[in-house]
């Protein structure tokens, strides 16, 4: 087991920097999540771990020891593809022993750590069949067995649940969580999916155009965003222009020129000073909609009207304009949702709003 | 009609030109070859119809025409083991290197644009007693005489390898093209060595291109004339020499239609051996 470290890491292809100065650190046995949107850069930093690219600056270090120079079929990792990368003219049972061939491991011991990793992907009778006559979720689980069956020090995930359909890729996100769990092996995980981020890791790395946003727990990067980006990458997020007018060790106060002073515990806005601007970052689920004169206790209140109404189901999606302002809320309901152009009051409680420093 | 009745109608509806074509400009001609090659030629320069043996058992049973036949089979197998050789790594450099892929395959095509027989005379410019090598050796004093070079086993293969490599190329480059690269990247991080994932995934993978490029070489070489008339002597006539030298020179069609028919099933066979084990689909992509 093993932990994994980005010194100063720069990647330029060219003249262009894909990954600008990046510094990482992930513990072992850590689930960490490289997050954001296409062509951020996330692809770029695994396949630098991988060792299938070189870093143009700093240092890649796996337990402390320094593996730039170190050839990718030495640094022993599991590698599992977007496409699953699968080899097509061998059957299941040979793709998985391939990386043990390279190993010192006896041919009875090869074929006992096949079965039981196709029995830890719960496919343990398909290894005569050929990656073909597979449906896609089957060889995803194949390429996730041969590449942990060589015990590696980490295992690295290209965004290996984007292929599959919608309901499989729920199941194989439950899955790859339990098997990773079960090893206990250190996992970097790429995805642009914010939802499978937040569910799978312990540390997610929020990245934005070569850059890192922020690194944190699913907690804290969901209700502390570090930036705006970060408040609108994962979930929706309304954000308010205002001014903090006090701030202390526990609470900082912000005007905003809507809502009337917030208070927003200090812990969510860690980058704001008193006197400057802020900007107040409030979740979209956070914010309720309710009959046009609700009272509710323990919460702001506010007059709108609603736009617009997307209906999804279980959740409805509002737009609504509140004075000159368009304010995105994402209710769960039971009945029937609100009617477009149907005056309502909406409602926050102030705990769950963020701050950000002014840029 | 009924809607199926159409729908199994319209694919040979759409197939008719292709069909006629083929029928009348290959099949017709064919069968007037099987026809010829019973009839036989008298001592008058007259052709006999009718249903005679004489040529096939000439064909069949002369150890003149079996040796060159044999020795046409193995003068094809060594340019095309040549080719395979010397393509593999060519078409390996054009389908790894990263965006002029086009401009490589161009240069790889541009000897087409000039005459097969114009390029095969070439190398007795190079090789000749007065060509290029020659009174480059001797300008520097290597020899004193020229030496010949030509007309001989080993140039006939030359020219053939120098005729057949692109087509070699082109279909290993296919099925190179073909491969994600993300499997050599796989096998490494596995553990093994750039060449043992050459050697284990690569190269396995490319065996159809490979098999395609060398059936192509096999049958276009061991049914080439030009070659051993341009850059052979006379003992290195290849069997469509003997079939040149019945037609053309002789005017003994019946003779020579025998001989081709039996170059023809000897190469047939080989085709039908390839496709059984590889289908047909493999050396389309390669052509096309
Ligand atoms: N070999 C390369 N040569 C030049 N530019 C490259 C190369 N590889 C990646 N890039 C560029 O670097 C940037 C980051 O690419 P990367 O593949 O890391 O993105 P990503 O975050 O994985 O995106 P996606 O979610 O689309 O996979 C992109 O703008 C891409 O165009
Ligand atoms: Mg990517």
């Amino acid at each position: 087991m093993s932990t994994v470290a980005l010194e100063n890491v720069v990647k330029r292809f060219g003249t262009f920097t894909a990954v600008h100065q990046t510094s990482l650190e992930m513990d072992d046995g850590e689930f960490v999540t490289l997050l954001g949107p296409s062509g951020c850069g996330k692809t770029t930093n695994l396949r630098m771990i991988a060792g299938l690219l070189d870093p143009t600056e700093g240092n890649i270090l796996i337990n402390g020891q320094r593996i730039n120079d170190v050839p990718i079929h030495k640094r022993n990792l599991g590698i599992v593809f977007q496409n699953y990368a699968l080899f097509p003219h061998k059957t299941v049972a040979e793709n998985v022993a391939f990386g043990l061939k390279y190993r010192d491991v006896s041919r009875a011991e090869m074929e006992e750590r096949v079965r039981r990793a196709l029995d830890l992907v719960q496919l343990p009778d398909s290894g005569a069949k050929y990656p073909k006559a597979l449906s896609g979720g089957q060889q995803q689980r194949i390429a996730l067995a041969r590449a942990i069956v060589i015990e590696p020090s980490v295992l690295l995930l290209d965004e290996p649940l984007s292929a599959l359909d919608a309901n499989l890729r729920e199941d194989m996100r439950i899955e790859l969580k339990r098997i990773q769990d079960r090893i206990g092996v250190t996992t970097v995980f790429v995805t642009h999916d914010q939802s499978e981020a937040l569910a799978m890791s312990d540390k997610i790395v929020v990245m934005s155009a070569g850059h890192v946003e922020q690194v944190g727990t699913p907690e804290e990067v969901y209700n502390a965003p570090g930036s705006e980006f970060v408040a609108n990458f994962l979930g929706a997020s309304n954000i308010l222009d205002g001014t903090c007018e006090q701030a202390d060790g526990t609470a900082v106060l912000i005007d905003v020129p809507l809502l009337g002073r917030i208070t927003v515990p200090r812990a969510k806005a860690p980058a704001v000073r008193p006197g400057a601007g802020a900007k107040l970052v409030l979740r979209a689920e956070k914010l309720v909609l309710a009959g046009e004169d609700a009272r509710k206790e323990d919460t702001i209140s506010i007059p709108g009207v609603v736009e617009t109404v997307d209906y999804q189901g279980q959740a409805v999606r509002y737009f609504v304009r509140s004075g000159e302002t368009q304010l995105q809320a994402i209710n769960m309901i039971d009945e029937r949702p609100f009617a477009k152009g149907q005056p309502v009051s909406l409602h926050f409680r102030q705990r769950d709003c963020a701050a950000l420093g002014a840029e | 009609m009924s809607v199926e009745a159409r729908e199994r109608k319209q694919p040979w509806i759409l197939l008719t030109p292709a069909l006629t074509s083929v029928t009348l400009l290959l099949f017709v001609p064919l069968l007037f070859i099987v026809v010829y090659s019973f009839w036989l030629r008298t001592a008058t320069g007259a052709d006999d119809p009718g249903f005679h043996l004489d040529n096939w058992q000439k064909a069949l049973g002369d150890a003149f025409y079996r040796d060159i036949l044999l020795s046409t089979l193995r003068i094809a197998a060594i340019t095309t083991f040549f080719c395979a050789l010397m393509g593999y790594p060519a078409a390996y450099f054009i389908a790894r290197s990263k965006g002029n892929k086009a401009i490589l395959l161009l240069l790889l095509m541009l000897p087409f644009w000039i005459s097969y027989i114009i390029r095969t005379m070439s190398w007795i410019n190079i090789l000749g007693v007065s060509g290029a090598l020659n009174s480059a050796l001797m300008a520097l004093g290597v020899i004193t005489e020229p030496i010949q070079m030509l007309y001989n086993e080993a140039t006939v293969i030359l020219g053939l390898i120098h005729y057949l490599l692109p087509f070699m190329v082109l279909n290993v480059f296919v099925s190179l093209d073909g491969i994600d690269t993300n499997l050599e990247d796989a096998a490494n991080s596995l553990g093994a060595t750039r060449w043992q994932s050459f050697l284990n995934v690569t190269l396995p993978l490319s065996l159809p291109g490979l098999a395609a490029g060398g059936l192509l070489c096999f049958v276009l070489g061991a049914g080439t004339y030009i070659t051993p008339l341009v850059l052979g002597g006379p003992r290195d006539a290849m069997f469509a020499n003997l079939v040149f030298e019945a037609i053309i020179t002789q005017l003994n069609w019946p003779l020579g239609s025998a001989l081709s028919l039996m170059l023809l099933a000897v190469l047939g066979v080989l085709v039908m051996i390839y496709n059984r084990y590889l289908g047909m689909t493999q050396l389309m992509k390669g052509l096309g």
